[in-house]
């Protein structure tokens, strides 16, 4: 009985699938969506490897009439720039993403906690910021002025750790799939709450707190802003804002090229700048190109548990 | 219904405690530090909050610029509008798209697709603004290279004012639509499957079946899109009117948002009490907007509303 209705409803969905030519139709769209979101990215690396007289000559290209490695080898010389910004990225990112998980899990553990005294009050701590912010002056002011992170690494990792977004992801999380009665025997067991989030929620959260992480490690990775607004120091540059600067640096050595007496062509053929900012663009891009198809199911249900109101 | 503090809340308020130090640091002290708007603003030695109360008060004159100069009305308008454009399109197009990709006989490939159109999301403004500039450059540019091959006369994108509100529209819907349209997706996605088969054997077309049963589930998840979204249409997103456009002085009037304009003074070509003005109508309009947006959703559809 059971299996003849599951036939019959197989029937129903073949017949409520789209015709082939539709779908033909709509795979063509999408394939033209995609092929819009990753060519760029293509086209890039295409261009970090003509050589700059093809640039010169016909502009950047899908099909380079010379190619060349002139831009990477060219980075390769200048490694100490790059590797120092490399080491910055990543040691806000680790840094960020460590200390980020840790303080959005506890509040949201906090505030999954029905019988918690304070929990209203809590609440109203992280829904307040949601709408309703100082702003981008007195928010500067207060990282410069109050905490004094001027061209201090903290201000590239402590302002953007928590999000009242992550915190509400995490505490719908906890709500849902950490079941109270396990808390309460780990309670009755004598265990404090530290221990219990330390040695049971973090355990059996994995994935949420996977989650939260990798959200927190692509903005930091991605983080610009407020290292455009607090870091002047060339030894604290991370990657995004080392982009930022080589335009400019570039333009510099290339204005004072005919001050040293060599011209601009002999410049061109000893600093692909064309290539090597395009090169740059790459060496920023290709580890999360690379990445993220891998952890876009975290990145989903993330984004799913977030929508759900409560 | 008092009780006594335990020794579990303890425990809880002590695990709370970081965060709520990182909440008082980062979004309460900016907050106290918004009257900046109403104070003639002069930094002692003394550290922020000193030359925070020890600045003189200057009443509304900060605000003053909103009525004798036409930056403020520019300024505005271009925030709104283009705040305008996203809301509508953030939620028409990948609602759209969601419902399609559905449709899409091979889900393998679909999921390909939904991959490919993800990857914007990850990537920040810096680095969308060198491909923008790959296409956009005057002299190598590929759309000029492709203008001259057809034996058209190549454009000075950075100098065309007339382009740019469809190139930052264009822009920030290429780089939103893969992450809403999974939003949307994972909704659809949750619908029970015999709602369809059930309007199948009753002879809906699939007009009717996206009209009657897939567009009313994703009813709710849109109205929290559209009530955030909302909310912050007095915040733009400063990456994209700071970066894509490249600074460029000539299509300023038709670039420059409410965050570009308040970053100036800090960047140190800009006024800084009227910049703290700006911030200041900013977060307090916007905080009434998302109030009475929420209000509005809340008489039409109580279900729906966000709070």
């Amino acid at each position: 009985m059971f299996g003849r209705i599951k036939g019959d409803l197989g029937v129903v969905s073949k017949i409520n699938s789209i015709s082939p030519a539709a779908n033909m139709f709509l795979n063509l769209l999408f394939l033209f969506l995609a092929l819009l979101c990753i060519i760029p990215v293509i086209f890039v690396v295409i261009i970090s490897f003509t050589s700059e007289t093809s640039i010169a000559l016909n502009g950047y290209s899908f099909f380079p009439v010379e190619t060349t490695m002139k831009a990477y080898e060219y980075l390769w010389q200048n490694k100490r720039l790059i590797l120092n910004a490399y080491v910055v990225s990543i040691t806000i990112t680790a840094a960020g993403t460590a200390l980020g998980v840790l303080l959005n899990a506890t509040m949201g553990y906090v505030l999954s906690r029905k019988t918690y005294k304070l929990r209203k009050f809590f609440t109203y701590i992280i829904l307040v910021p949601m709408l309703f912010n100082g702003g981008m002056i007195s928010f500067y002011l207060v990282v410069v002025r109050f905490l004094n992170l001027k061209n201090s690494l903290l201000a590239l990792i402590l302002p953007i750790a928590v999000s009242s977004f992550y915190v509400i992801i995490l505490r719908t999380f906890f709500n849902t799939t950490v079941p109270d009665s396990l808390i309460e025997s780990a309670k009755i067991d004598g265990a404090g709450q530290l221990r219990i989030f330390a040695r049971i929620v973090l355990p059996i959260s994995l994935p949420a707190i996977a989650t939260i992480g990798l959200f927190l490690a692509f903005a930091y990775w991605n983080e610009w802003f407020n290292a455009l607004l607090f870091i002047d120091n060339k030894e604290l540059v991370p990657l995004q804002l080392l982009l930022i600067r080589i335009e400019k640096n570039l333009e510099f050595i290339k204005e004072n090229a005919y001050l040293i007496g060599v011209s601009a062509d002999d410049l061109a053929n000893r600093i692909p700048s064309e290539s090597a900012k395009m090169a740059i663009v790459v060496l920023v891009t290709v580890p999360i190109a690379c990445s993220y198809p891998f952890f876009q199911k975290y990145f989903i249900t993330g984004l799913t548990i977030g929508a759900v109101k409560g | 219904m008092k009780r006594k503090f335990t020794k579990d809340d303890m425990e809880l308020t002590i695990l709370a405690l970081p965060t709520f130090v990182w909440y008082c640091l980062f979004s309460f002290l900016p907050m106290i530090g918004i009257i900046i708007a109403f104070k003639n603003f002069r930094i002692t030695s003394g550290g922020f909050l000193h030359s925070l109360f020890s600045s003189s008060w200057v009443g509304l004159k900060n605000f003053r610029f909103l009525f004798v100069t036409q930056d403020a009305y520019l300024i505005i308008k271009n925030t709104l509008l283009y705040n305008a454009a996203f809301i509508i399109l953030g939620i028409l197009i990948p609602v759209t798209l969601a419902i399609l990709i559905k449709q899409l006989l091979n889900p393998k490939l679909a999921k390909i697709y939904q991959t490919a159109m993800f990857l914007p999301h990850f990537l920040s403004w810096v680095v969308v603004s060198y491909f923008v500039f790959a296409f956009l450059s005057t002299d190598k540019g590929l759309i000029n290279n492709m203008l001259i091959s057809l034996g058209e006369p190549a454009v000075q994108w950075y100098a065309s004012k007339g382009s740019w509100p469809f190139i930052l529209v264009f822009m920030n819907v290429w780089k939103g639509m893969g992450y809403s349209m999974v939003v949307y997706l994972a909704a659809i996605t949750s619908i029970d499957i015999s709602y369809y088969e059930a309007a199948v054997i009753d002879g809906a077309t699939k007009w009717q079946q996206t009209r009657y049963i897939t567009i009313p589930a994703l009813k709710q998840i849109a109205i929290i899109m559209f009530i955030l979204a909302v909310g912050s249409i007095f915040r733009a997103d400063f990456g994209l009117f700071y970066q894509v456009p490249r600074n460029s002085g000539i299509i300023y009037d038709v670039t420059v948002v409410i965050d570009t304009y308040v970053y100036k003074a800090l960047a140190g070509t800009g006024n800084i009490g009227m910049s703290s003005a700006a911030a200041f109508l900013q977060s307090t309009v916007g905080c009434m907007t998302i109030i009475l947006a929420n209000i509005l959703v809340r008489k039409i559809d109580k279900e729906s509303a966000l709070f």
